[in-house]
């Protein structure tokens, strides 16, 4: 009982569904594997997915979509002691026309993408983990899964932050502490009506939330919040490298972070449904040096497509188009026959058209810049000890605000870091 | 089929997973709707000796149950293991039949698809446990039976099987066809396969039966004529935990608990 087809998809997340859709469409045969009992199972995120890649790719997408809210306010909150600063964005255009974005679930939004493609005719196999890749003399031609082996001209390794084919192929390096974040969630149940009270929502509407400062506990991150139909998903996501380095535990900052005022005013009774984790890739373009291969295509967070530039994240899209890209340059490969790294460099073209490798380039620089401690912990601080003295009204005696910025900021912040600091951050982010 | 492919036959019952049992409060009967289920396991244990020996020889596995259409999930399942056909009898007039009724059923069913060698059937079912339905089936097909057994060998066109007796193992020998019934615990079963489950998706490899496509008579079946009901179902609830903590000195605490420990007779000095 032997078994071939045209294009095998290892991982039925975002990135690997969105490809076998696009894919079967244009009758290439799909496998696509994914390990998990049922698609999306495996997969967790903040999350808030930007929706401009589905409207191309499924016209009609948001009548059927598990879209929780969608997003029309943002927020940035600074964090420290018991103190907290925040900025709040609201625009009804947030959430209109191609600018959309919405909060989901990832078992139920994976699990709606990749029966998309099942329906566009991808076999799609559930609970099933691909051990190896079939490679012979530099050329992959197939997968191999428990005692079974199937032949394919090409296989898309949509595997996820871990990428363990995608490090046999040669295409990834061995994971490092420096090159992923944790990300940790508690989904909060918080009844409709009481969260909408709460923020001002209407029911479709959802908030999105960003912290900075004391949540991640002196390791580099941040936290989130983001708004469900009736739930919130709170959580971090903080650097591997200082969590290994400090001997910090995880579940103790996020006890903090969820402690804080101005959380516990968003959750408060909420009970907690469940608590889930990820890996974050975190290295941006510095995560893989290749994309291409003889018979192998890397898409979503296995090729590290994420961007984190400290006020949004984007992964879900990112994913989504590069599946897009890979399954156009495959239907190109086809056609001229040639499934080696050269019949299917139009990959990278293809990722440019969409906007994915250009917003990473765009973004390239952010990673670094993310790593310089005094963002999660000097500034957000000496933000709000400038906010406690401008706020600070007791009959002492009112300084400017310019002499309450220079008080603080003196001995504390080097002028000139501080400058150099505001000025690489707008060049990277 | 080719002559020396052995024909085997595989009873199987899909059940409530055993971890997850709930019971309705109300009618006193297991929760199958809304609650996980698994292949009964002592009938994995038979499907997965069944595998065994079409490891060593040409085989074909057929596997057979009775109940709703859910019980397609385990039916799947089956096959990605690598059965290679199965049939579900199921039919609304089958609802609450004891294992009088469905063993005459699967026995029908059976002889339906005729021209096996070999019937396997787990020892007990966890949901139920009565252990009547693989013996019953031997008695409607007439059939050598041997029960709780570990380990299956055809030599010479027959069968010996390895049967756990209170005191030990016996080793019996019959001839074919005959039924086995198959230890719960006795094999690893196996994953289903990649193979396996691209099968399943091409589909066509399950066909449901009703009653009237195998033939058997209404009155023989179901609620109405089932000898045996349940008559009630006991939740046992174990008692809370005690949870004594002792503080202080080391030494003050241990005499404390140990104190405790010999007025509830726990531990007696």
């Amino acid at each position: 009982m032997a078994e071939r087809f045209d294009a095998i998809v290892v991982g039925a997340g975002p990135a690997g569904s969105a490809a076998a859709l696009a894919l079967a469409r244009e009758k290439v045969s799909t496998l696509l594997v994914e390990r998990g009992r049922a698609a999306g199972v495996k997969n967790m995120f903040g999350g808030r997915i930007y929706a401009w890649p589905l409207f191309d790719l499924i016209p009609g997408w948001e009548k059927d979509c598990p879209v929780e809210r969608f997003v029309t306010r943002e927020h940035m909150v600074f964090l420290s002691g018991e103190a907290s600063l925040a900025l709040e964005f609201e625009s009804p255009h947030l959430a209109s026309g191609k600018a959309a974005s919405f909060t989901a679930l990832r078992p139920k939004f994976d699990e709606w993408l990749a029966k998309k493609a099942e329906a566009a005719g991808a076999t799609l196999i559930t609970g099933i983990r691909v051990d190896e890749l079939l490679r012979d003399g530099g050329r992959v031609h197939g997968i191999v899964a428990g005692p079974d082996r199937v032949e394919a001209d090409l296989v898309i390794l949509a595997e996820g932050a871990m990428a363990p084919l995608a490090q046999q192929a040669g295409l990834a390096p061995d994971l490092t502490p420096a090159a992923v974040s944790v990300g940790v969630k508690e989904t909060i149940e918080v009844p409709a009506p009481v969260l909408q009270e709460r923020l001002g929502l209407g029911d479709r509407d959802g908030a999105a939330f960003v912290y900075a400062g004391d949540v991640s506990g002196g390791a580099r991150g941040g936290g989130f919040l983001y708004t469900n139909k009736a739930s919130v998903s709170l959580g971090l996501v903080v650097s591997s490298e200082d969590v290994s380095r400090k001997k910090l535990a995880v579940p103790e900052i996020m006890e903090r972070f969820r402690m804080h005022p101005s959380v516990q005013r968003l959750i408060k009774g909420g009970k907690v449904l469940e608590y889930s984790a990820h890996l974050v890739p975190e290295l941006g373009l510095g995560m893989r040096a290749r994309y291409v291969a003889n018979g192998v295509l890397v898409v979503g967070d296995a090729a590290g497509f994420l961007i984190n530039n400290g006020y949004t994240f984007r992964g879900v899209d990112l994913a989504i188009a590069s599946g897009m890209a890979a399954a156009r340059a495959a239907v190109g490969a086809r056609t001229h026959g040639d499934y080696s790294a050269r019949g299917l460099s139009l990959y990278e073209r293809h990722l440019r058209e969409l906007n994915v490798l250009t917003d990473m380039e765009t973004f390239r620089a952010a990673p670094g810049y993310l790593k310089n401690e005094r963002l999660f912990t000097l500034y957000p601080r000496l933000l709000l000890e400038i906010a406690e003295k401008v706020y600070t009204v007791d009959g002492s005696g009112k300084p400017k605000l310019s002499e309450i910025v220079f008080e603080e900021a003196k001995g504390k912040a080097p002028l000139l870091k501080l400058l150099r600091d505001v000025i690489d951050g707008a060049r990277s982010m | 089929m080719p002559s020396g492919t052995l024909r085997i036959i595989v009873c199987i019952k899909q059940v409530p997973k055993a971890q997850e049992l709930q019971v309705d409060p109300k009618t006193q009967t297991l929760k199958r709707v809304g609650v996980p289920s698994e292949i009964n396991p002592p009938d994995a244990n038979a499907l997965e000796l069944a595998l065994q020996i079409k490891d060593r020889q040409p085989a074909e596995i057929v596997v057979v149950s009775m109940g709703p259409t859910s019980f397609d999930e385990s039916l799947e399942r089956a096959v990605a293991m690598g059965a290679d056909r199965a049939f579900l009898l199921t039919d609304r007039i089958l609802g609450g039949s004891d294992t009088v009724p469905t063993a005459y059923a699967l026995s029908e069913t059976i002889r339906k698809i005729g021209g096996y060698d070999l019937i396997l059937c787990g020892e007990e079912t966890t949901d139920a446990s009565t252990g009547h339905v693989g013996p019953g089936i031997a008695g409607h097909l007439d059939f050598p039976q041997i029960t709780y057994i570990s380990e299956i060998k055809i030599v010479d066109g027959k069968v010996r099987a390895r049967r756990t007796a209170e005191d030990g193992t016996e080793w019996w020998e019959t001839a074919m066809p005959c039924l086995l019934t198959v230890n719960f615990g006795c094999t690893k079963p196996r994953d289903p396969t990649l193979l396996g489950k691209i099968r399943v998706k091409r589909g066509g490899v399950i066909v449901h039966w009703s009653c009237a496509d195998v033939g058997i008579d209404p009155n023989k079946v179901g609620l109405k004529n089932s000898p045996t009901i349940v008559a009630k179902v006991d939740t046992v609830h174990l008692p809370a935990r005690a949870r004594k903590v002792f503080q202080g000195e080391p030494r003050e605490a241990v005499a404390q608990l140990l104190d405790a420990l010999i007025e509830d007779g726990v531990v007696a000095l």
